[in-house]
């Protein structure tokens, strides 16, 4: 991405927009609903903070999904404990998701490429098992953490008496559900876009690209890598743990299938899907997974024999009854499907094939000298 | 000591399983340099390989019940009970035994046709790559399995002579109450003979020196002329073949379901790293030595010191042994040591 006709400032202007506008434009994609709109900010940030760390580093984490977690659970127990405001509940999460990352990042760096991944995985598998199984009392196991009437909520009871009902998040007496919850997660989104920009942009940020192109020359100029590296699996646990409170936010309870290994692998896909190492892409995969599991799981197959009846009847029932296996509950199908056409064909994901294309028409549109050859039969009026 | 002992036996069976998944995970790294996220997907479909044949063989319709006279009743009978009666019975009854001749041959076709159609374009990928792809491929068998099987376990029965418990500790004089499930020991016995087949195969025949030679180094094989690629499209087979294999015979002790492969995926990584990458004797010393130590986790005297032990001993153990032994077990210098 080093197109030089866009400067940062326009770059992040732009992208503040469009998120900002998300409801606008997704609204003819059948998309304008505020659930899914939360779920594009929140999963846009834990793949930018993903990023930071794999795109950046080179280190593949398959455990990040453990900070996703404590995030949540971190919220909630605010919730639970002191307000429902969500900016204390946040600010838990990112510090909580902080912790875990440093000591595990402390530990899991020590080693790099796949014993890396095995020993982040193995971390965080040791946290799903545990919170499911012994912090029971903590994380409330199997049913997963929730709100109750009991709860002490020690700075909310010195303000307003407890109502009949459970209370809902807030922001300073704003309610945290639908849109202005959306647009809570959307302003974060876009504060943790600028700030992975700088860290890109950084001094810091070139340091980490180091890293990931060759340690070992960097280590030989004598310098210790491993500070910088934890630094950057700190700061993108801490974007997970952020993630993992803004869900508590919008809905505020906390599960361990949160921290399950197929979780991290999902950040993993997302980050892929759009772009290893660019600024948007991780935010656009994560947006076309949570899209697509969204329409597509929203499918049955009498949907479709809806929208195939204009065939005669035997050929839609053939129609029909394939492309039932790619929607409903088994659009895991397609998503495993899409994810190997991508690493296969398009390793640098839909970024590289934004680039690939832009790059094409620019030089259909001016043809340099030694091209021309190939591209003087599509040039109409040449 | 009885319960020592037993507890034991208990990790033996699953260390197996675990065993025999990292031998054919390794068997693959170390000659392909693949790390191959699908392996365990290979294993469930051995499993599903014996449930097919299964219910191929329990294909069955309507006949009318004579033993009730009363009125007319009907009962649904296999054809094979009633084309061949007591041949037939017997066949059933011994169809997960008899799926390891379904399933060697499938696992084969489904072996050569990843490896040719897709890990061959990877072998020069990055890591990263592989890994992804085959987590996708694994996706993807994974849900093609839960179209046609459905999310449920299936369970399957072991041969009826097979089904009881052997009064191990009789025999050794130990307690009356060391009893093991005849099935295991069979597992056991199984999973011993293709361990040592693999290992034959590989030191004893010039087909498997050339292949350890290939894992050596893989180029200069080639530059003396062999095909070295073909070579390890077989060897790639015999890893989907080991999978297969165990998913088969381990059917009776856990009815499969579409995502039991992914369960064994992550232990059965986390033992061939354990084990050393690229280590066949340490995939199968570390498979059955974490088999051993999560049933030790799980007593109740040990749970009672250490709440939880159970759920986290595996990856535990995986986190200490990656920190002080880098290179596992039994890793050799040179593999994966980036």
């Amino acid at each position: 991405m080093k197109n030089g006709t866009m400067n940062d400032l326009t770059r992040f202007a732009i992208f503040a927009g469009v998120v900002l506008a998300m409801p606008l434009w997704l609204e003819p994609l059948g998309a304008n609903y505020p659930d899914l709109l939360q779920k594009f900010a929140i999963y846009g940030i834990f793949a930018i903070g993903f990023n930071i760390l794999f795109g950046l580093t080179g280190y593949l984490s398959f455990g990040h999904a453990a900070f996703l977690g404590i995030g949540s659970y971190a919220a909630v127990w605010s919730f639970k404990l002191f307000t429902m405001n969500a900016i204390p509940a946040v600010i838990f999460g990112v510090l909580f998701a902080g912790l875990l990352a440093y000591v595990i990042g402390f530990l899991s760096l020590r080693r790099t490429g796949i014993y890396f991944s095995i020993l982040t995985l193995a971390f965080a598998q040791m946290s799903y098992n545990l919170a499911y199984s012994v912090l029971t009392p903590i994380t409330n196991g199997e049913t997963g953490l929730q709100l109750s009437q009991q709860d002490p909520r020690i700075i909310d009871s010195l303000f307003v008496e407890a109502g009949a009902g459970l209370p809902s998040t807030n922001l300073f007496g704003m309610k945290m559900s639908g849109y202005p919850g959306f647009y809570f997660c959307a302003v974060m989104l876009i504060i943790c876009f600028f700030i992975s920009m700088r860290i890109f942009r950084s001094p810091f940020g070139l340091m980490l690209k180091g890293i990931k192109s060759n340690q070992n020359r960097m280590n030989y100029t004598g310098l210790n890598t491993r500070p910088y590296a934890l630094t950057a699996f700190v700061i993108s646990g801490m974007y997970a743990g952020l993630a993992g409170s803004l869900l508590a936010v919008t809905d505020p309870l906390a599960g361990a299938e949160r921290m399950q290994w197929t979780a991290s692998g999902e950040v993993v896909l997302m980050t892929i899907l759009g772009g290893v190492g660019t600024l948007v892409g991780p935010m656009i995969g994560a947006g076309l997974i949570k899209y697509f599991e969204n329409i597509f799981s929203a499918f049955n197959n009498n949907v479709l024999a809806d929208i195939f009846s204009f065939l005669p009847d035997s050929v839609s029932e053939v129609v029909v009854s394939v492309l039932g296996l790619f929607v409903g509950s088994g659009w895991h199908l397609t998503l495993g499907l899409l994810f190997m056409v991508v690493v296969i064909f398009l390793p640098g994901g839909i970024m590289e094939g934004i680039d690939r294309v832009i790059s094409k028409f620019r030089s259909s549109r001016q043809p340099v000298a030694d091209n021309k050859t190939v591209s003087s039969q599509n040039q109409p009026g040449e | 000591m009885d319960a020592i002992f037993l507890q034991i036996l208990n990790g033996l069976d699953k260390g197996a399983a675990y065993a025999l998944i990292a031998l054919g995970l390794t068997l693959v790294f170390g000659t392909l340099g693949i790390v191959n996220f699908a392996h365990g997907a290979l294993f469930m479909l051995g499993a599903f390989c014996a449930v097919s044949l299964n219910k191929l063989m329990t294909l069955s319709t309507k006949v009318e019940d004579t033993s009730v006279t009363l009125f007319k009743a009907y009962k649904e009978q296999p054809y094979l009970e009633i084309w061949f009666p007591d041949m037939g019975h017997t066949l059933i009854e011994y169809s997960v035994p008899l799926s390891i001749l379904l399933a060697i041959p499938v696992m084969i076709l489904v072996g050569i046709a990843m490896e040719r159609g897709l890990i061959k374009h990877f072998y020069k990928r990055a890591h990263a790559d592989q890994i992804l792809v085959t987590f996708g491929l694994a996706i993807v068998i994974q849900e093609v399995i839960k179209a046609y099987f459905g999310a449920n376990p299936i369970p399957q029965t072991a041969p009826e002579i097979l089904s009881g418990s052997a009064d191990i500790g009789s025999w050794l004089g130990l307690g009356q109450n060391v009893v093991y499930p005849w099935w295991r020991i069979v597992y056991l016995l199984f999973s011993g003979v293709v361990i040592f087949g693999v290992f034959a195969f590989l030191q004893f025949t010039t087909y498997g020196m050339v292949v350890r030679a290939g894992m050596r180094d893989r180029e200069t094989v080639g530059l003396l002329g062999i095909n070295i690629e073909r070579r390890f499209t077989l060897v790639f087979a015999l890893a989907t073949i080991v999978a297969g294999l165990a998913g088969v015979m381990y059917t009776p002790v856990l009815p499969p379901d579409y995502h039991m492969g992914m369960d064994f995926l992550v232990l059965s990584f986390v033992v061939v790293v354990v084990g050393g990458m690229g280590s066949l004797g340490g995939a199968v010393l570390a498979g059955f030595l974490l088999g051993i130590i999560q049933s030790f986790a799980s007593m109740t005297e040990v749970k009672a010191v250490l709440p939880g032990i159970d759920q986290i001993v595996i990856y535990l153990v995986a986190v200490v042994i990656l920190l002080v032994l880098p290179r596992g077990l039994m890793g050799r210098a040179g593999v994966m040591d980036d």
